[in-house]
């Protein structure tokens, strides 16, 4: 059966005096879905996926609401279920609609899709922090799910604006095998073309060497008939073979990506705008950096905190509602309120490229305008989106 | 009336040995304070802190100087003659900001990672107490008459209302994201909070803790996101508020009646506090990403100078010398 625990129920035994506040006593009980991937083999085993990935940005963010709760008679409790391969992710997804319509998945796409397609979700609320599938941001939408990971297209747009910016016009590009590696490469591609770069030789990387061994002898060669560009791009999704491309490539060139320069939703080298504060709260929990499915899993928690803490309610349609108004505004570290496209529910926010040391830039970077909000130069823009479950 | 800076500054030439007021900065990441002598508008003297300086304030008679060294988790207590750190007191985990009571005796202090205020008596050096807040505290303010604490806490959006008697909490006012900085004025009838992330400062009526008017800024072909008041500072009289919006890189000026903004004034980048000179004629700004500090001519509205400081300045203070 899945695995399911209560982690914080957190019932507020402190005796608080309250004035000039809403008091009435609101119970919000969250679920947290997560599909347990085994991860592919990959080259080298440095980096461990950790296994409470995810889970540990969700309770970070009960926390928080909880402490915010206590003052307003506001309780929350998380509920974690992990579901592992070989079982069903709807089911579970169908079990979790029985207690709570509030739901925080942590899916690939085929299984959030079968969850959002579920009928008990046709009044639920459904927040996507695991998939960055840029389809189930456009046809694929559902009107039921909100995204709090960036899609694959705002990170691409990301690389874009700071390759524009530096004038690295020309681009070649490495991807891996995997229809994840490919779907990342196809983003990159049109999110090139969008920015007016070029797009030069494209190769795919097919090797099952062992590049601990002579990375130094494969890519030299592997890179050599690219031909000239200012920047290689690496798609390696599973993090697999990028790591072994930077430095051994035939030209000097900066690799960017799955490798080098990154765009990211989070990293532990974001420490402006008062993120060094939310890195310590998070390392204090879970013993180890906030990474991005954290992040992501913290914003859809804490965006309902935010949504009840504004309205006092606690239902679904409710908060819905007024996740995709004007009034609502996360304030996620990021330097900007964060917001959801009234379009197609993904979450608006900064886009950090950065290397393992240091935060090399954050898009949307200067220049790059737009007549709505800036944070909508990254990813689907509302004419460009192919969502329609958002119209009515 | 005309050219009150080039007056000072013909002044400053002709005394070369009369100490001139001083305005102290913090500087956040350079772990030092940057001591500017208002009437050369230089930096006269840099004094190393513990790490992380933020909030810094003087005792009411300016015989010391508090600041807070956020990574040392102390509140530092230092001779502002020598620049000696005389000793720390016990201030809770990773103080940011605190304000001393009118008293002249206790310090309320903001522990950003703890959700935390702690009072702590300058005199025996102990904690007289912890109050649990929101996540996050950072601004603080204590009322004219000394009765009223509050603390705002950044991620809880909220203002929270300390009766200084009996050390707890008898109110709890949402604000807009990220609250930041809290001032009573108007004889302690009304409260500031301004919202770095929300974009606004709320006014409160004190006696009811009751939100009475919202300022909103607007600056033109500046995207309101980046339109983040942090710090600001009252003028004689409480007439007009000068407000720093952060990395939109303005300070505006608020008619404290009215509650509209009546000018913007470009500063360095990413504006953080601000303290004034003696007669209120001039405002100081930190700015913490140009690492410099803008003089603004209260009169006339507009910057006169730039002084470069340490990196990432982030408190300042008043110094008579006298």
């Amino acid at each position: 059966m899945f695995k399911t625990r209560l982690t914080c129920a957190i019932a507020s035994a402190v005796a608080l005096c309250l004035a000039g506040t809403a008091t009435a006593q609101v119970d919000v009980v969250i679920h947290y879905l997560k599909q347990v991937v085994d991860a592919p083999p990959t080259l080298s085993n440095l980096d461990p996926i950790p296994e409470d990935l995810g889970i540990r940005g969700a309770e970070l963010g009960a926390q928080e609401n909880n402490t915010t709760g206590k003052f307003l008679g506001q309780t929350y409790s998380l509920i974690v279920t992990e579901v592992f391969e070989g079982e069903d992710f709807a089911e579970a997804a169908r079990a979790a609609l029985g207690e709570t319509d509030l739901l925080v998945l942590d899916a690939p796409t085929a299984q959030l899709l079968a969850a959002a397609d579920l009928p008990e979700a046709k009044a639920a609320l459904l927040f996507n922090a695991g998939a960055a599938d840029v389809a189930l941001r456009d046809e694929a939408c559902s009107a039921r799910v909100l995204h709090t990971l960036p899609s694959y297209a705002m990170k691409a747009d990301a690389l874009m604006q700071f390759f524009v910016t530096r004038r690295w016009d020309e681009i070649a590009l490495i991807a891996g095998e995997r229809p994840e590696d490919q779907a990342w490469a196809e983003t990159l591609e049109r999110s090139a073309r969008k920015f007016g770069l070029k797009f030069g030789a494209r190769k795919t990387w097919a090797f099952d060497a062992d590049m601990r061994r002579n990375a130094a002898q494969e890519v030299p060669l592997f890179t050599q008939d690219l031909g000239d560009y200012d920047v290689l791009l690496v798609a390696d999704a599973a993090d697999d073979f990028a790591r072994y491309i930077s430095y051994n490539t035939w030209r000097p060139r900066p690799v960017a990506g799955s490798e080098g320069l990154r765009a990211v939703t989070w990293h532990r080298v974001v420490e402006q705008w008062g993120a060094a504060q939310l890195q310590s709260r998070f390392t204090k929990l879970a013993d180890r950096p906030m990474l991005d499915r954290d992040y992501a899993a913290w914003a859809a928690v804490r965006a309902i905190g935010e949504a009840v803490t504004r309205t006092g309610a606690a239902d679904a349609e409710t908060l819905r509602s007024f996740m995709l108004s004007d009034a609502f505004e996360l304030a996620g570290f990021k330097g900007s309120p964060l917001t959801f496209r009234t379009w197609n529910g993904q979450l608006r926010q900064p886009i950090p490229l950065v290397h393992e040391r240091a935060l090399v830039a954050q898009a949307p970077l200067e220049g790059f305008l737009h007549q709505r909000n800036e944070l909508d130069t990254l990813g689907l823009d509302q004419p460009e989106s192919g969502c329609t479950a958002f119209e009515n | 009336m005309k050219l009150p800076i080039l007056t000072t500054l013909t002044a400053a030439l002709l005394s070369t040995t009369a100490l001139a007021d001083e305005i102290w900065v913090t500087n956040e990441k350079d772990d030092t304070i940057s001591v500017i002598d208002i009437e050369t508008m230089e930096v006269v003297r840099t004094i190393e802190t513990g790490e992380r300086p933020r909030g810094i304030t003087f005792s009411k008679d300016f015989s010391v100087v508090y600041i807070c060294a956020s990574d040392s988790d102390a509140v530092q207590v230092m001779d502002p003659e020598t620049g000696k750190i005389l000793h720390d007191l016990p201030s809770g985990e990773d103080p940011e900001q605190f304000v001393l009571h009118p008293d002249n005796r206790h310090l309320y202090i903001a522990n950003e990672d703890d959700a935390i205020t702690t009072v702590v008596d300058t005199e025996t050096r102990t904690v007289v107490a912890q109050i649990d807040v929101g996540i996050e505290p950072e601004g603080m303010a204590v009322s004219p008459d000394g009765r009223i604490a509050i603390t705002t806490s950044e991620t809880t959006n909220m203002a929270h209302w300390i009766d200084t008697e009996t050390q707890t909490l008898f109110a709890n006012t949402l604000v807009d994201s990220r609250p930041r900085h809290a001032e009573f004025i108007k004889e302690g009838t009304e409260l500031w909070v301004s919202a770095e992330i929300g974009g606004t400062i709320s006014v409160f009526d004190v006696a009811t803790q009751t939100e009475k008017a919202k300022i909103d800024f607007d600056i033109d072909n500046i995207h309101p996101d980046r339109v983040q008041p942090v710090g600001f500072e009252f003028t004689t009289g409480d007439s007009h508020a000068f407000v720093a919006l952060g990395p939109s890189n303005h300070v505006a000026v608020v008619n404290a009646e009215t509650y509209e903004v009546e000018e913007y004034i470009l500063v360095g980048r990413r504006v953080w506090h601000l303290e004034f000179n003696r007669d209120r004629s001039l405002i100081f700004t930190t700015n913490g990403v140009s690492g410099d500090v803008t003089v603004v001519d209260v009169a006339s509205r507009k910057a006169v100078k730039s002084i470069k400081v340490g990196r990432f300045p982030w408190g300042a203070a008043f110094r008579p010398t006298e």
